[in-house]
């Protein structure tokens, strides 16, 4: 018996595709013209894995216990960030859309991938899949439904489809019985999908936090 | 305004919150960001977004036009965009559109 285990190696198991080959040639080619350096995309790297969605938890949490934060949060989703020390480092600013008993915000990229990385981290996968980017805006309460929202007719939906220099975020209702919660215990309640808008943050009373 | 300044053309932006556009119908080659579900409907102008944004259409070719382009958060009702859409009418799409793609109607 010895402690290791055994997960294969993980090697490429067949040759490299047309945009590999180019993504490598332009990589290569940056460095060797000192453009950039090797270390600076790996500390980018470095940086777009620090981005969670711990991150915009912690946003939405202090903006229900904090009204001047969350007012200046909807005024400008950028600054408040950076308020906070959450960078941003692309040249995109936030808008954070709040959810309320009459509006419910759902975000999509119909485009592409554009999602809030900064605070959010990668999106999943189903967010750069064609199938939610084309029905998010066709179908939105079809599409709710398949996550398990059902929203009443007689509350509006917004889709926000980000197409350049704007990136969204959805601030979700407070749920009720939380009234007595710490900032920390409500971020731990807030989700991802919550903040994209696919589903509302939950809260079971009696459920250990 | 300080008197005697003379803006350039693009300085101001040519709508306003509350202004009826239309998203124009074009299709150029090259890198744009206007999607093809929105082209040739009307929409509502929200918001002037603050930053003006370099026109990533021009840029595209090398021709960087600076801090030109004005930028707009537009809303479109999700009935003006799919006929025969089955949800509430109040639902809606927002949207960001640079303004050499919103035409006054």
């Amino acid at each position: 018996m010895h402690p290791h285990d055994h997960t294969p190696v993980v090697a490429a198991d067949e040759a490299p595709g047309y945009y590999e080959i180019m993504e490598t040639a332009v990589r290569e080619l940056l460095v060797a013209k000192q453009v950039i350096a090797a270390g600076e995309i790996r500390r980018h790297l470095e940086v777009l894995d620090s981005r969670t969605p711990q991150l915009g938890a912690k946003l939405v949490a202090k903006a229900w216990v904090d009204p001047e934060f969350k007012k200046r949060l909807l005024a400008n989703g950028r600054t408040a960030c950076e308020e906070v020390g959450i960078s941003f480092y692309e040249n995109t600013e936030l808008t954070v859309l709040e959810n309320t008993e009459k509006v419910h915000n759902l975000i999509v990229c119909t485009l592409c991938s554009c999602y809030p990385r900064e605070v959010l981290g990668l999106p999943p996968d189903w967010y750069k899949l064609t199938p939610y980017r084309s029905r998010a805006v066709k179908e939105p309460r079809a599409v709710l439904a398949e996550f398990g929202t059902v929203i009443p007719d007689n509350v509006e939906i917004r889709v926000s489809d980000s197409t350049a220099m704007i990136r969204y975020l959805v601030l979700p209702r407070r749920p009720d019985g939380t009234e007595k919660m710490t900032e920390e215990q409500l971020a731990a309640l807030v989700t991802r999908d919550a903040m994209i808008g696919v589903v509302p943050v939950e809260f079971q009373k009696g459920r250990v936090q | 305004m300080i008197a005697g300044l003379v803006k350039d053309e693009g300085d101001d932006p040519r709508f306003h919150a509350g202004d009826k556009v239309g998203i124009s119908v074009r299709f150029p080659v090259g890198h744009y960001r206007v999607p093809h579900y929105i082209r040739g409907k009307k929409a509502l102008v929200e918001e002037v977004v603050a930053t003006p944004a370099i026109d990533n259409e021009a840029e595209g070719f090398g021709r960087n036009v600076g801090l030109k382009r004005h930028y707009y958060r537009v809303s479109i009702p999700l009935s003006e965009l799919w006929p025969g859409y089955a949800g509430s009418p109040h639902d809606g799409l927002r949207i960001e559109v640079y303004e050499n793609w919103l035409e006054g109607i």
